[in-house]
């Protein structure tokens, strides 16, 4: 195996094991919510600092290949997709740590398991999604890396549901506690949601990865190419 | 529009068949680099579109190569008209070892192109200046041309062959012997070169191909295995043989 090689290999590595730090982050995030464990805020807080780390020695690793192979073709391909998959993961880390705040102010509220039955039902579609990214990624499987789309799609819908649902409640409320809650449990929402455009994000990444074919923003594409 | 086209041609050194059912479509007024591993055939491709290798005991061709329509492995063809046509320069700078003007003025004296002194003159001041020579040289046209760099060797063989107004230039491996300050030189001068003549170059340094030229025509034992826009070729070529080359994972 040449030395070339053995370093791409070890990027490959690299980034799946910091895509299982995340993949963490986002379980100890939703056991916050879920359980109600203050605990695993320290747990999120942690990861997130081997994360930062990982992101760092990610990006050098893909600097130093760049600069002192000049690679090309597919393996070009996966290296600046490994730049920006490795910007992806650390994005999904913040969000983690997000959540994991927000939902510290949950845990004394009673009134929470009603409202967040939605919720936990985007925390199990992200959390399915960074699994299928690993694996995508790992086996350069391009049809589970599309399904992707699909997927965040179901989870931006399960938000605009959580979303009105929260109006309506801050809009039938008088009470103050509640509507703090519901402004907490939206930001919630949000965060999760984004997890699902940062997994979609690595999923046209690995598309192009592994087809050098770029699919993101298929309409303004299509503008640009005609501009041309 | 192709400037040159080459059509099912085959190339035979005696028993060994070199060049392999060649097609491609080479356009006016641009780079075109072909790559792939020694003895792949693009050398003999590339001395095939001037007949250098009408010169190799035991050569023969089948198939056509066409420039600007008209097929130059035709009986009817001037030879001579053609390598003036067609210049080439090659992986050594090799100059005469007389002035650096005589150098210049060569093609033009051989072909009788031009006589008058002040014509010539006026070609080498004009073809030096097209290498970017001339500043540096200007004032000592008449020292041997083996007392310039290698570099400047090289840069004034290009000019040797500017001088006879060609409308093709074919490159073979032209920076091999020069350093990399050098290279940057000669491959900075290709791509200025190539507003005005139709340039063909082989090189082994998957780099400078991917630095100077438009269209890459990548050969693999005697056959052509893809060619298509540089760009293409180095960031997602459609052939596994040629991915494999160009990440170098054989060749």
């Amino acid at each position: 195996m040449r030395h070339f090689d053995i370093e791409m290999s070890d990027l490959q590595n690299r980034l799946i094991d910091m895509a299982k730090l995340v993949q963490e982050m986002i379980k100890a995030a939703s056991q916050e919510l879920v359980k109600h464990d203050p605990k695993q805020l320290n747990i999120v807080s942690c990861l997130e600092k081997e994360v930062n780390i990982q992101e760092i020695v990610i990006d050098d690793k893909c600097l130093k290949l760049i600069a002192l192979n000049q690679p090309v073709g597919a393996d070009l391909r996966f290296i600046t997709s490994a730049m920006k998959i490795n910007s992806d993961l650390e994005r999904m880390g913040d969000e983690a740590v997000n959540i994991s705040k927000m939902a510290l102010n949950l845990v004394e509220y009673a009134g929470v398991k009603t409202l967040t039955a939605d919720i936990f039902r985007m925390v199990d579609d992200v959390q399915n999604m960074v699994i299928d990214c690993i694996k995508a990624f790992n086996t350069s499987d391009s049809k589970l890396a599309l399904s992707l789309f699909a997927k965040d799609d179901e989870v931006d819908l399960l938000r605009d549901k959580v979303i009105d649902d929260l109006k309506n409640l801050m809009l039938k409320s008088s009470d103050i506690n509640t509507i703090e809650k519901a402004v907490d449990l939206m930001f919630i929402a949000k965060s999760i949601e984004r997890f699902g455009d940062h997994a979609t994000n690595i999923g046209e990444d690995i598309i192009f990865m592994i087809h050098g074919k770029d699919v993101r923003h298929p309409k303004a594409c299509s503008a640009g190419k005609s501009l041309t | 529009m192709s400037k040159i086209e080459v059509k099912k041609f085959n190339l035979y050194y005696s028993d060994f068949h070199a060049l392999k059912d060649i097609d491609i479509n080479i356009e006016e007024n641009r780079v075109t680099a072909m790559i792939g591993p020694s003895g792949c055939g693009k050398s003999s491709l590339l001395r095939s579109i001037n007949r250098i290798n009408d010169m190799v005991e035991g050569a023969c061709t089948s198939g056509r190569i066409c420039i600007s329509g008209q097929n130059i492995y035709d009986e009817k063809v001037d030879v001579g008209f053609l390598r003036k046509n067609v210049g080439m320069v090659f992986q050594r700078p090799n100059p005469f070892p007389i002035s650096i003007y005589e150098n210049v003025a060569f093609g033009l004296k051989v072909n009788r192109i031009a006589s008058n002194k002040n014509v010539i003159d006026g070609v080498v001041e004009k073809s030096l200046k097209a290498v970017l020579l001339w500043d540096d040289i200007k004032d000592k046209l008449r020292k041997s041309a083996l007392s310039l760099t290698l570099e400047q060797q090289q840069r004034l063989c290009i000019a040797r062959v500017l001088a006879v107004a060609p409308n093709i230039i074919l490159l073979d491996e032209p920076c091999s012997a020069l350093d990399p300050v050098a290279t940057v030189k000669v491959e900075e001068l290709i791509i200025q070169l190539k507003d005005k003549y139709t340039i063909v170059i082989v090189t082994h340094n998957m780099q400078q191909a991917a630095r100077v030229s438009h269209d890459t025509a990548f050969m693999l034992l005697g056959k052509l295995i893809e060619f298509d826009k540089t760009e293409k070729i180095f960031t997602n070529p459609s052939k596994k043989e040629t991915s494999d080359y160009v990440t170098g994972r054989f060749g």
